[in-house]
């Protein structure tokens, strides 16, 4: 288990409270003047050292991303962007930084504004999260008050605005480009890339997008230098990561732990072990609900990063665990999961939109035994009709759980939908199939 | 992609209060100039409270008209947008999570409990018309399932007889206090906690 003081959230569970006095204590604001001093490369460096990776689920190397920004400031004005829209299914644990540690996060953003030399800075958070929203706006505003933030923020010479933008519900707007168009206050739609938004972003201008505990792990890795973190977990895998563990365990909880341990330490020693114990679990889905789940027998020696889960054909993506055991239907468990992104699909392309709803009715009817044994085979190949074939990443994640679900448990499914042909039994279902094959006199 | 509709009888007029006008100023004076329409989200958040919990067509408009932006842009964000109440919910509109995470742990006793209490048909308002329900998907606070959300605010660690008991003083006009009713604190593993012993016994 990671020691306490390499933990970087200390108040992960709001023990000694998220004012400035509290955060101050715990080493927050402690040099930020002395980092900035030594330059926009070195903090670069430091953060390219630490092979720090993006926390918002595409892994992405932080150094590399902010070396993206253009080193001279041109006509336009460069942004940065806090990209809070948490709506993973299984994940929670921004929520935890914006509401426990928000300066940890807002001292995060003066670092990587200077770094990218931006004068503003929006932090989008998903509007259900209005209350911990309210929180970090208190926070923002005791920053200003303490000279932390606006002109001359912290001492460091560097101007920086913090707004807090509130989205409306849609799960599509933490995909960065539909998260600038929700800025922009249209639709959440995400653009075409290239161009990137590290050079055309934010009202067509060059902007940078973190995830929130990206950014909030910053200041603890430029403090404690970039070979610390890297210390931590393994190459290319470093640092520490909250995990959300959920689902069907003793103890629920969120925990900072260091990356590459094993999933059944998570499980057993943080989360209290699997509700009738390790034999009762049936599968996990190990990085919120776009990742393809992995069945028990992989979990006994799995460990938790990238790396090793894409090994395993799925994804660290949020490291939001999912447990799920015995006592649940795991195609009703998937068949919820599609009608999640049935729900959240932008309707932009085509086969997202149509293909999602496809999938969430065909697992339905699977889920009640309804359906042929062909569509099995059917739905494999919808899901792969979708994944690739759109503008943004959610064809993938949409279509990766169910293909996940048919590879481990395709068996379960062809178990329970033995029906034969449609034409034989005379069923009538209205759509996927031609209707003239029902028709008697056309067989 | 979900289905969303105006609501049938719609109020003639709509205009912004004087605290909400404040609080609109004060939103669009935080993107640059000549980006007002940035602020169209927020003003349509605020038109929603001051509205009783929803947006009538008429609001849409005169955001329109005050952002000096095209209606109908106004109006494909407010049809997108899932949070933005297009019909009456009431003074208390329940949200029940009900995605895998929750309804692993139980979420549909939720929504038992909302049909017996509240109405039996979700967006239905109940028969005082203060209050409706709706499932909901992800809301994110999945290590607190099963869950739900009363207008800001969320309420954790559920089962059937909390929700009843919170509906019931709901019903009652009363405001019953957010957060876990299992009594644990925050995301932290009940009775099981390893890390930052420190911190918490100190």
């Amino acid at each position: 288990m990671l020691k306490d003081q390499d933990r970087i959230f200390q108040n992960l569970y709001n023990d000694k409270g998220s004012d400035v006095t509290s955060s101050q204590e715990r080493g927050d604001w402690e040099n930020t003047k002395e980092i900035t001093e030594k330059g926009r490369d070195w903090i670069i460096n430091e953060i390219k050292e630490s092979q720090l990776r993006g926390r918002g689920g595409a892994g992405f190397p932080t150094g590399l991303k902010w070396s993206f920004a253009p080193k001279e400031v041109g006509s336009r004005p460069h942004y940065l962007v806090i990209n809070g829209d948490e709506s993973e299914p299984g994940t929670c644990k921004d929520r935890d930084i914006l509401r426990f540690e928000p300066h940890k996060l807002i001292e995060g953003c003066l670092i990587a504004s200077y770094a990218v030399q931006a004068h503003v800075c929006y932090i989008y958070i998903r509007g259900e999260y209005f209350v911990d929203g309210q929180k970090l706006q208190a926070a923002i505003d005791e920053a200003y008050e303490k000279k932390l933030l606006g002109k001359n923020a912290a001492g460091t010479g560097w101007d920086l605005d913090i707004y807090i933008h509130y989205g409306a519900g849609a799960y599509i707007c933490g995909e960065e480009t539909a998260l600038l168009e929700s800025i922009e206050g249209k639709k959440g739609q995400p653009r075409l890339k290239p161009p990137f938004p590290a050079l055309i972003g934010l009202y067509g201008c060059p902007t940078i997008i973190n995830n929130v505990e990206t950014i909030a792990v910053v200041p603890t890795i430029l403090r404690r230098g970039g070979k610390w973190f890297a210390s931590l977990g393994r190459e290319k895998n470093t640092g520490t990561k909250i995990f959300c563990i959920s689902g069907n365990v003793n103890t629920p909880c969120n925990v900072e732990e260091e990356m590459n341990i094993p999933l059944k330490e998570l499980i057993e020693v943080h989360a209290g072990g699997v509700i009738g114990g390790w034999d009762n679990l049936q599968a996990v889905i190990p990085g919120g609900s776009s990742m393809p789940l992995i069945p028990k027998e992989k979990c006994e020696t799995l460990t938790m990063d990238f790396n090793s889960l894409m090994a395993e054909k799925s994804g660290l993506g949020t490291a939001g665990i999912v447990v799920i055991n015995k006592d649940q239907d795991i195609i009703k468990c998937m068949a919820r999961i599609a009608r999640f992104y049935k729900h959240e699909s932008c309707g932009q392309c085509t086969p997202c939109r149509e293909g999602s709803g496809w999938m969430w009715r065909m697992l339905e009817r699977m889920a009640k035994g309804d359906a042929t044994k062909d569509e099995v085979d059917m739905l494999s190949d919808v899901t792969n009709q979708i994944a690739g074939h759109t503008i943004c990443a959610f064809g993938e994640g949409s279509s990766w759980p169910v293909q996940g679900l048919l590879r481990h448990f395709k068996k379960e499914i062809e178990k329970r939908n033995n029906l034969d042909p449609i034409v034989q039994k005379k069923n009538n279902i209205p759509y996927l199939v031609d209707q003239h094959l029902l028709d008697k006199k056309n067989v | 992609m979900s289905l969303r509709r105006p609501a049938k009888d719609q109020p003639e007029s709509f205009e912004f209060n004087a605290s909400s006008l404040e609080a609109a100023k004060a939103i669009v004076a935080k993107y640059p100039e000549g980006k007002q329409q940035s602020a169209v989200m927020a003003l349509l958040y605020i038109a929603q409270k001051q509205n009783n919990n929803w947006i009538p067509l008429a609001a849409m408009k005169y955001i329109a008209k005050f952002l000096d932006m095209p209606y109908i842009k106004v109006y494909e964000v407010a049809t997108f947008y899932t949070m933005y109440n297009l019909a009456p919910v009431g003074k208390y509109f329940v949200q029940v999570c009900t995605t895998t995470p929750c309804m692993i742990r139980g979420a549909n006793q939720l929504v038992e409990a909302c049909k017996e209490q509240i109405s039996e048909n979700e967006c239905e308002l109940s028969n005082d018309k203060s209050c409706s329900w709706m499932e909901v998907e992800c809301l994110g606070a999945c290590v607190n399932a099963p869950m739900m959300q009363i207008n800001d605010d969320y309420y954790e660690d559920l089962d059937k007889q909390k929700t009843l008991d919170i509906l019931d003083k709901i019903l009652n006009g009363e405001t019953p206090k957010p957060g876990s009713y299992r009594g644990r604190v925050n995301n932290e593993p009940e009775n099981n906690r390893k890390t930052l012993m420190d911190l918490k016994n100190a």
